[in-house]
């Protein structure tokens, strides 16, 4: 007789995760409802603008891709194919949430108030591109820091008493690897703030695949050991991303604690503007049902067998987009190059004695 | 012998090292299959096999205090930080653990470990990705930290560093990568963890810089040579410990000194320098040190790099200087 175990170890692997792996969805590839229910939470107007986001997005890809290839900005990351997950999640938001963007969230940036020409002015790596009107943090670069700050903000926010405000983060899976993201998460669960964590699962980190990222069968489990409740969700859907991240803020703003959201979503083009070559390390295959699961396609087909929409209208839209992202380029190439003088003028709130000097130093190289 | 770029001499000395020592791990973000973000390992995981070179997820902290747990085990790991300016996450790894483990096991134990990383501005790459960090590392006790110049040093110091059992940072010139070329042997050789370089001999003023201050230091002295200013061009190539042998051999000769450095002017390499001299070589000294630094904001944005990086022109200035003192 097989001796008796204490715990059956592959068992509980097995059964990890299964409880995660259910992404919620609304609209299949193809444009059909697959979930009634939910589909009659959206009017048609609704409908229509979750697309026009959608379309304004891929157009400030494809001309800021083209600004990039003139070497007219500095460090971009393409969002191609993140349309659902950034549009359909930051739409659930309000102007009082207090947003912390990862680098590659410059639309979502933008949704929240700032402004094209300053996300411009950020990626030319100018102070003004900081200076924007939206409550939020400038798009962080430390892969995992906006985790921590997020609960920080989040328990500020707790704290101010703020009513119907949450704090928000968006990383990458490669994110989630972090010890940050994972004490960001520990912390707004052990002082039940409201912070929602949103996941982007595009399926690479660069050069790294998704499966090899963690073993664990989703990243929203990622929530359990932090005690906060997490979903995956379909993130080439933006009709679900947007319902499942209006959950997400009305559970937080309530007062129940954090919420973690998982998108499966995926990244098209390279990982960034500098250099990386994506046929290095994955193949047409791979990319190919991707494609497939388009978030503009179905939400398109969905439309326009309504009524609501045409290719016509899209491509009309895509390129009144493309008219205001070049003014905006204008507007930034405008505004004069930073000086040192100022940088040291900034260090401190009273420039300390070494620094005046250096002031002096580069005031009378800058005015040459 | 041929020509061979900076990153492409580093990539050699770390394919020696994994031909010789089949301890020998090399592993961080991207480095497997992508080769690492600037090809620095390129096509060694091909040669040695994902189980010797491979990525790991994206994490620094993880990357550093596995690279301890690896090097108590008996591995020798050469972990890469994709750019120094994220080895922040892993600072605890890096002060506080592997740096003193030889003294708690009174030299029993050791940490064989080579942090490779990229640093230096000028490349007009975004936030934190040109920062000069040397300042942090160069003040931790049991660390040794090195910075090759040239193509010739890049391949000899790692090789070094991977064979020697202390913890090293290997601070590669970010700028330097592609930009600097040079004649570098095919076989092995080595460069030593602790010695500077003569690069250029001269009498009249001592340069002393490091990174990618040193191409700086070789235009600056080409100008001052139009005047009959005939200057020596230290490389320090070690930022700890400090060759104090060589900088003092040159300033008896000299009785001048510029330091250089690219990184912000507060503390740091420099300073170090400067009090180094001033105990053991101010009766030299004919006029006061010298440094030439970046000021001290924070690390600039791209469209002010080119004014606030030291330049060939602030070097050939100071040295004018000195010498007219
Ligand atoms: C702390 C830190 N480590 C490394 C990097 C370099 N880096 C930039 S993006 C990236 C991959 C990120 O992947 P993921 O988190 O999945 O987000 P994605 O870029 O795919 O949106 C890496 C390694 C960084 N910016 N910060």
């Amino acid at each position: 007789m097989a001796e008796a175990k204490a715990v059956d170890f592959a068992k509980i692997k097995a059964e990890e995760g299964a409880a995660f792996a259910k992404p919620v969805q609304i609209l299949d590839n193809d444009g059909k409802v697959v979930n009634k229910d939910l589909m009659a939470n959206f009017t048609d107007d609704q409908l229509v603008d979750l697309m026009k986001k959608m379309v304004w997005e891929r157009a400030l890809h494809e001309q800021t891709m083209s600004f990039s290839q003139q070497g007219r900005l500095g460090f971009y990351a393409p969002t191609w194919g993140e349309e659902a997950s950034e549009m359909g999640t930051v739409s659930a938001f309000k102007k009082q949430d207090f947003m912390f963007p990862a680098y590659r969230d410059l639309p979502q940036l933008i949704q929240h108030g700032a402004t094209v020409a300053q996300m411009y002015l950020w990626s030319k790596g100018h102070v003004k591109g900081n200076l924007f009107d939206a409550r939020a943090l400038r798009p962080q670069i430390i892969i995992g820091a906006q985790m921590v700050e997020m609960a920080g903000a989040a328990l500020g926010i707790k704290k101010n008493k703020e009513r119907d405000t949450v704090a928000f983060a968006y990383t990458g899976e490669g994110g989630s690897s972090q010890g940050d993201t994972y004490e960001g998460m520990n912390f707004a669960g052990a002082f039940q703030s409201p912070a929602v964590f949103i996941i982007q699962n595009n399926g690479w980190a660069i050069s790294y695949p998704r499966k090899k990222q963690t073993h664990a069968e989703t990243i929203a489990q990622k929530g359990v050991a932090a005690g906060i409740p997490a979903v995956q969700v379909d993130g080439m859907d933006v009709l679900a991303c947007y319902e499942v991240a209006k959950e997400a803020r009305e559970f937080a703003a309530a007062g129940n604690g954090p919420v973690l959201i998982e998108t499966l979503t995926y990244r098209f083009g390279a990982h960034s503007s500098a250099g990386d070559d994506p046929s290095r390390y994955r193949t047409k295959e791979e990319e190919k049902p991707w494609f497939d699961k388009d978030p503009l396609i179905r939400l398109r087909k969905y439309l326009t067998d309504k009524g609501l929409w045409s290719e016509d209208e899209e491509k009309k839209y895509a390129d009144e987009c493309k008219d205001d992202f070049k003014k905006a380029m204008k507007e930034a190439d405008a505004v004069e190059p930073e000086k040192v003088t100022d940088m040291l003028k900034r260090t401190f709130e009273v420039p300390t004695p070494d620094i005046k000097e250096q002031i002096k130093k580069y005031e009378a190289k800058e005015s040459k | 012998m041929a020509k061979k770029t900076y990153i492409k001499a580093i990539t050699e000395g770390i394919d020696i090292a994994l031909a010789e020592d089949p301890k020998t791990l090399v592993f961080g973000e991207d480095v497997g299959k992508n080769g690492g973000v600037f090809r620095a390992t390129n096509g060694l995981q091909k040669k040695y096999g994902a189980d010797r070179v491979f990525s790991t997820p994206l994490a620094e902290s993880g990357i550093l205090g596995m690279s301890i747990g690896l090097a108590v085990t008996g591995w020798r790991p050469v972990p890469e930080i994709q750019f120094s300016g994220f080895i922040f996450e892993a600072l605890d790894s890096i002060v506080a653990q592997m740096s003193r483990i030889r003294f708690q096991y009174n030299g029993t134990k050791n940490a064989p470990i080579t942090i490779r990383t990229p640093y230096g501005g000028g490349t007009h790459t975004a936030e934190l990705h040109g920062d000069d960090f040397e300042n942090f590392f160069v003040g931790v006790p049991g660390l040794r930290v090195v910075t090759p110049s040239s193509a010739y040093d890049a391949k000899g110091l790692i090789i070094s560093a991977i064979e020697n059992n202390d913890p090293v940072v290997f601070l590669e010139n970010l700028r330097l990568y592609r930009s600097v070329k040079g004649e570098v042997p095919d076989d092995k050789y080595t460069v030593p963890l602790d010695k500077a370089n003569v690069v250029q001999e001269g009498k009249d003023v001592t340069i002393i810089a490091y990174g990618g201050e040193v191409s700086e230091a070789q235009k600056a002295v080409k100008k001052l040579a139009k005047d009959n200013i005939s200057a020596e061009i230290i490389d320090l190539r070690s930022l700890y410990p400090l060759d104090t042998d060589t900088i003092f051999a040159s300033i008896k000769k000299t009785h001048h000194v510029v330091i250089v450095q690219e990184a912000q002017k507060q503390a740091g390499v420099g300073a170090q320098v400067a009090s180094a001299i001033s105990e053991g070589a101010i009766m030299y000294l004919d006029a006061p040190v010298s440094r030439v630094a970046a000021p001290n904001s924070v690390y600039p944005f791209p469209q002010a790099e080119n004014v606030w990086l030291p330049t060939a022109n602030d070097i050939e200035e100071a040295a004018r200087d000195t010498v007219n003192y």
